[in-house]
């Protein structure tokens, strides 16, 4: 495999590392503080375990204060910082090096105010995804975004990312359901964007920083908007003889005017492990798949299942299935939201996100399947179709070497081929470093070199979250390191 | 403001080369693009109009993709002509605020991403910020940078898309933009009470907002504006349904039952609801006149006190929209803005910001136009400004108070 490279550890740094972790100790209680060898471990890598690099030191603080402290004291002696929420980027974003503290934001768990008039609930960063929806559940109220990782990830390194999810087709992403957040700049100064208005005033560094990719600041507490639950939800099983046909089933849904509050795909293969998994009663006489949910009052969902199911009709649908209860509807969902896990049970893989224009998609369907059998390997397709995010899990064998070159070679065939039609490298799971390189397929480097000023403006001395987003010699170029 | 010379450059090409220029030459550049907002904000000079006018047209649309490209310049009206032609909208309802800055020209769609121009539907819907997906501008360096896209989930790089929205041409000129456009609902229609208090009106709002009903716009009107409206019968709660017409009928039945208790309750068909909410997102019962206004943005709960507190002081009308947190407040004495009452009250109860839409260039100049940020939140903004356009070359000290002192 072509390894993907990080700047050079800085030696200093490396040889300063007991005077660096005794500074530390003096800043946060001593079970905040990770610095014996073997408690690094958990620490070297993320979702994205190709690559795998031990930290210095890992602080996981409990307050903003805390977290300005270690800020202040990594910039003052030139330390590089790597944030992390609950490690589950798959593009490497919170993957360390020898020379960087990590600041984890695990134990930062307090959910400080749930507030329904206004319908927001201000977090601290460590607190996970699923939880706001599980604390206020019971009184008529959700958090949109749903990644499937949501059991596990943070609040915090879901507004690194800007994390998406299966529901976002109506309910958008984490940068559209985010009022303000409590950010730590490199330096240790603390600023608060936003609050609990619709729109914050002067520049929108709210919006800047979500998806930022933890290079612009270590996010504390965020306030984030709370909707009111849907009467009933139900998704609806479409069934369909090619991947293609489905593909132009929901481009039509789309254009007569119906968004439903998701449009999932999955083609043959992900169908079968999926449903190997979760047995959640998919169809197996298929070649492809949608997972279409609908809300409201039975009625509502009714008239509206009846205009898709219309459409589907139309393009010769095979199979119908809609969830009876409660338990069936939540069965379909496991089986989806636990894809990824699931491939990771029949072989290793690696996992694509570009996105690209709804009228595109069985385009990029047909040209991904020809790049994979050009490098006699299989693909499990499984995305969110209704906004074009595709999930191509590229499987392969990690033990074969020449097999794990040809899988990345696919991938980044695969991403250009997104970006060629219109779409991008990345819809939901950030560039971190496995996308770094190919920034300037998307990008110029004017574009790029923009970015990277704007980025300096938050962190001028490239301190966080160093070898990530940009192409590393871009990055070497405009701070001098090797 | 007073500029001497407008340009209109015709190619993208163009516009760079005379942002080059007049980076060279230190040459401020005032941009614009119908010309319809140039009142808004603090008044600088600038030595020459850049306008957006000549770079004019929709280069990307096909319907069924639910995104529309088109040249900064290109008027909104042309626009909204095509989107309607295939039953489609902005999601974030745009107003068209003609009527209350006294312009005439023809609005472009640049200036809806660079003023962030979002209505009633901003929350569901979210706000022009969160429609827009891609951009290509000039920065100040005269380099044209592409941010974004034409697909609705993007995370690849920074995103100065969101940045680039409502930073009112003082970061960049926008030569193109992308949104995304949603399909037209089938119907609607808005439940009106009658005759609550702002206090009260706060909390069936908030009531309405709480249920499975998908309100889509949450709006109340006093008494006088309400009858500006065409609304006769007292104050008016405004609750919009839209969507297919089945669920439309059905959710006004759930929305009546859960407020029950509430005031006087009748409901407006399509025909009557459109134009309304039209008026609202136009700011329309402010129209005409030079009588300060104020745009606060604020919790939804916060909304009315803060609105009671400074009318109490001041004289003044005012309405409310997103739920109450959007409240539009209009000062009776057209000398005096109260900047000071007006941001003091917003931090006494719970924060947000406020932006002095409309005053006399006299006001602007002596008092902020836009909200005051704290120290630590305008040095980082600057530094960012000037990462983008060193020079200081678009609208320079448009979006922040130089103090009060005349502009050389």
């Amino acid at each position: 495999m072509n390894q993907i490279r990080f700047l050079e550890p800085r030696a200093d740094i490396i040889a300063g590392r007991d005077e660096i972790r005794a500074g530390l100790a003096g800043l946060v209680p001593a079970d905040c503080l990770v610095t014996e060898e073997r408690e690094l471990v958990p620490f070297e890598t993320d979702a994205f375990t190709a690559y795998r690099r031990v930290p210095l030191a890992v602080v996981l603080p409990e307050t903003t204060e805390q977290v300005a402290a270690v800020m202040r004291f990594c910039s003052e002696n030139g330390v590089p910082v790597v944030p992390r929420g609950a490690g589950t980027s798959l593009a490497g974003g919170a993957i360390p090096q020898e020379d960087a503290v990590v600041i984890g934001v695990s134990k930062m768990t307090r959910l400080l105010e749930v507030d329904y008039e206004n319908r927001t609930a201000k977090v601290q960063a460590g607190v996970t995804n699923l939880r706001i929806s599980d604390e206020v559940s019971a009184d008529g109220f959700f958090y949109a975004p749903d990644p499937s990782s949501q059991l596990a990830c943070t609040i915090g390194g879901n507004i690194g990312m800007n994390s998406g999810g299966a529901h976002c087709l109506k309910y958008g992403v984490t940068t559209n359901n985010l009022l303000g957040v409590t950010m730590v700049l490199h330096d240790g100064t603390v600023v608060e964007l936003g609050g609990k208005a619709l729109d914050a005033e002067g520049l929108d560094l709210l919006g800047l920083v979500c998806g930022s990719e933890g290079q612009l600041g270590i996010v504390t507490e965020a306030v984030v908007r709370l909707l009111a639950k849907p009467e009933g939800a139900r998704p609806v099983l479409f069934g369909f003889d090619s991947s293609e046909v489905a593909g132009a089933c929901v481009a039509d849904i789309i254009g007569e005017g119906i968004i439903p509050v998701a449009i999932e795909f999955m083609d043959k293969e992900a169908i079968d492990i999926c449903e190997a998994f979760a047995h959640a009663g998919y169809p197996m006489d298929v070649q492809a798949l949608l997972i279409v949910e609908v809300e409201g009052s039975d009625d509502e969902m009714d008239a509206t299942l009846k205009k898709i199911i219309e459409i589907a009709r139309r393009h010769n649908v095979k199979r119908i299935k809609e969830s009876q209860s409660a338990l069936e509807a939540a069965t379909i969902w496991k089986g989806r939201k636990s894809a990824f896990g699931a491939t990771g049970r029949v072989a290793d893989y690696i996992c694509m996100d570009g996105t690209v224009p709804l009228g595109q998609l069985s385009h990029v369907l047909r040209e991904t399947s020809s790049i994979i059998d050009k490098y006699g390997l299989r693909v499990a397709n499984v995305f969110h179709a209704g906004d074009g995010n595709m999930h191509p899990l590229i499987l392969y064998n990690v033990n074969d070497p020449a097999e794990a070159e040809k899988a990345e070679a696919a991938g980044m065939e695969i991403l250009k081929l997104c970006v060629d039609a219109g779409g991008c490298l990345t819809g939901e799971h950030g560039v971190g470093i496995e996308k770094r390189d190919l920034m300037l397929h998307q990008f110029t480097e004017t574009d790029l070199n923009q970015q990277m000023r704007v980025r300096a403006a938050f962190d001028p001395a490239w301190l966080l979250n160093p070898s990530k987003v940009f192409p590393l010699d871009l990055e070497m170029r405009g701070t001098g390191r090797s | 403001m007073t500029a001497n010379d407008t340009i209109a450059p015709a190619s993208e090409e163009e516009a760079a080369e005379i942002v080059r220029q007049a980076a060279a030459n230190g040459t401020a550049l005032e941009i614009a693009g119908g010309g319809t907002k140039r009142g808004i904000g603090q008044p600088f000079e600038a030595g020459r109009t850049l306008s957006a006018a000549g770079l004019s047209g929709i280069t990307q649309y096909n319907p069924a993709e639910l995104v529309l490209t088109a040249r900064a310049g290109t008027p909104v009206a042309e626009i909204e002509a095509a989107l309607a032609e295939n039953n489609q909208m902005f999601a974030f309802e745009p107003g068209d605020w003609r009527g209350l800055t006294g312009a005439n020209g023809a609005p472009t769609v640049g200036a809806l991403a660079a003023a962030n121009i979002s209505g009633s539907r901003r929350i569901v819907a979210g706000a022009a910020r969160d429609g827009l997906l891609g951009v290509r501008f000039v920065n100040g360096s005269g380099e044209v940078i592409k941010n974004g896209g034409r697909v609705m989930k993007n995370v690849t790089g920074l995103d100065l898309v969101k940045l680039m929205a409502g930073s009112w041409g003082t970061l960049g000129l926008l030569t193109e933009v992308s949104f995304k456009v949603l399909p037209r609902p089938e119907a609607e229609t808005t439940l009106v009470i009658h005759g609550a208090s702002d206090g009260d009106a706060a909390n069936l709002m908030a009531a309405a907002m709480g249920t499975s009903a998908e309100v889509s716009g949450a709006a109340h009107l006093p008494e006088s504006v309400a009858k500006r409206a065409g609304l006769d019968g007292g104050a008016a709660t405004l609750l919009r349904l839209e969507g297919f017409a089945e669920s439309v009928a059905a959710r006004l039945e759930r929305l009546r039952s859960a407020l029950t208790g509430a005031p006087e309750l009748s409901a407006l068909d399509d025909a009557r609801s459109k134009p309304l909410w039209k008026q609202l997102g136009d700011v329309a019962p402010f129209a005409g006149g030079m009588k300060p206004l104020w745009r606060i943005s604020v919790a939804p709960m916060a909304g009315h006190d803060v609105a009671a507190i400074i009318m109490r002081r001041t004289g003044g009308e005012a309405f409310y929209d997103w739920q109450g947190g959007l409240v539009w407040l209009q000062l009776d004495d057209e000398t005096e803005a109260a900047a000071a009452l007006v941001r003091e009250t917003i931090a006494e109860c719970g924060g947000g910001h406020a932006t002095l839409i409309r005053a006399s260039d006299d006001i602007r100049r002596a008092v902020p136009v836009f909200q005051p940020q704290a120290p630590a939140v305008a040095a980082l903004s600057e530094r960012v400004r000037a990462s983008l356009d060193p020079a200081g070359v678009f609208n320079p000290g448009r979006m922040v108070w130089n103090g009060g002192r005349k502009a050389a």
